[in-house]
């Protein structure tokens, strides 16, 4: 039996009694009713890939927690999207964000503009307990428009995917493993020396200040990454 | 007098730029002065810590075998410990040379950029320690208030809030670099 393009599941999200079509997402669903669940790594017109484990929720039945944005919905599922175990993973997570790398919030051009920095202050972060790495970290200028700071990435791939996906140049792509992993520019060149198309998507999606533009000064920099839906659109549209 | 609670600032590795904010407070500084003896402070002219402190505002990093010795004294003397601004919380701006070393810094700035007599200050100055840290890392600290610096308005709803024991909600009121 082939099931309908448009099953309908009904299933429960903090309490509340909701219904989704067959192959949405919980974070999909969970927005379509105005219910939040954080998110760093997910962004609206690109693939989701699970990556920064801010939207993991829980299941009841299961002892696993799902991250929101890759896990689909199923009949019947009760999901809990705020726990107190969740906020202590959300936490946790953003500690082990603020100390893999070399955040200072005072001398960033995203100070006030950053999403990992205003993520924080929403999940109620004063102090970061764990101990700062204080990685030796390297900055490229060698493109004419953007610079790529390393301190400040949380290696959300946004950028990866936006070239790939979108700009379909896949200049941006993930070197090493585990703590040691870096975005790079082809194969490890210079950004300036990269076969980058300087559409500058990258840094416009980019959350923190990462990826920047050399023509801003100071925390003057706000990122514009409503034009990717809006793309899209255009895109299917036409 | 003797009814007032007595707060202390302290001043390790920042700016000051902590203390110029608590002290744009202007005239609330006068109601705060209603509560509060300043017994300590870079403002006032005491130069020991004293005892029984009950309430210590600290600025700046842990970045110097002085900056250690103090913050230990601090938490020791204190009733309530307030990490004053990103610097006490995070590290911060001097926390910036921990990736290349105190080592690397001391020689830009006093042997390869020095014109006359290239030399490592190492007579009445403390010694820098290898790695700059929050104070957190030291002593048990009761209070978080981030910012760069905390606002004026901050400090005076911070402070309100503790002496008078009325609930306090710090992520409302200020974030990391604000």
């Amino acid at each position: 039996m082939t099931e309908a393009p448009f099953e309908v599941k009904t299933l429960e999200i903090d309490g509340r009694e909701v219904s989704a079509r067959r192959g949405q997402t919980i974070l999909e669903v969970a927005r379509e009713h105005d219910i939040n669940i954080p998110t760093l790594c997910q962004m609206e017109g690109l693939s989701n890939v699970g990556a920064c484990r801010l939207c993991l929720v829980e299941i009841k039945g299961s002892n696993k927690l799902l991250p929101a944005c890759v896990a689909t919905v199923s009949e019947g599922m009760v999901v809990s999207t705020n726990t107190e175990r969740l906020q202590k993973h959300r936490h946790n997570i953003l500690e082990l964000l603020f100390a893999e790398r070399n955040h200072v919030c005072s001398v960033c051009v995203s100070n006030g503009h950053c999403e990992l920095q205003s993520m924080a202050q929403d999940q109620g972060l004063t102090h970061v307990r764990m101990p700062y790495r204080n990685p030796n970290l390297p900055v490229d200028a060698s493109h004419e428009r953007f610079t790529v700071d390393h301190n400040r990435c949380i290696l959300c791939t946004r950028c990866v995917r936006v070239c790939g996906e979108i700009e379909g140049a896949h200049v941006w792509d993930i070197m090493g493993r585990g703590i040691d992993s870096i975005v790079i520019t082809d194969l490890h060149e210079d950004w300036g020396e990269s076969s980058c198309t300087r559409c500058g998507k990258c840094v416009q999606v980019c959350p923190t200040g990462a990826l920047f533009d050399k023509s801003k000064i100071g925390s003057d920099h706000p990122k514009y990454p409503d034009f990717l839906p809006y793309l899209n659109l255009m895109r299917e549209a036409r | 007098m003797s009814s007032k609670l007595k707060l202390a600032t302290v001043w390790l590795d920042g700016c000051s730029g902590c203390h110029m904010s608590f002290l744009d407070m202007d005239e609330r500084l006068l109601e705060l002065a209603e509560l509060v003896d300043v017994v300590y402070s870079p403002v006032v002219d005491a130069k020991e810590f004293p005892d029984n402190v009950d309430i210590a505002l600290v600025e700046g990093a842990v970045a110097s075998v002085d900056d250690e010795k103090k913050i230990r004294k601090i938490r020791a003397h204190s009733k309530m410990l307030i990490a004053m601004g990103d610097c006490a919380i995070t590290g911060n701006v001097p926390s910036m040379r921990n990736p290349i070393g105190a080592e690397a810094i001391l020689n830009r700035a006093y042997i390869e950029n020095a014109t006359i007599q290239p030399q490592i200050p190492c007579v009445v100055v403390p010694e820098l320690l290898k790695v700059v840290k929050p104070i957190h890392e030291f002593v048990k600290v009761d209070v978080f208030l981030p910012g760069c610096p905390p606002s004026a308005d901050t400090f005076h709803a911070a402070l309100t809030a503790l002496i008078t024991g009325e609930p306090l909600d710090i992520p409302s009121l200020t974030r990391f670099g604000a």
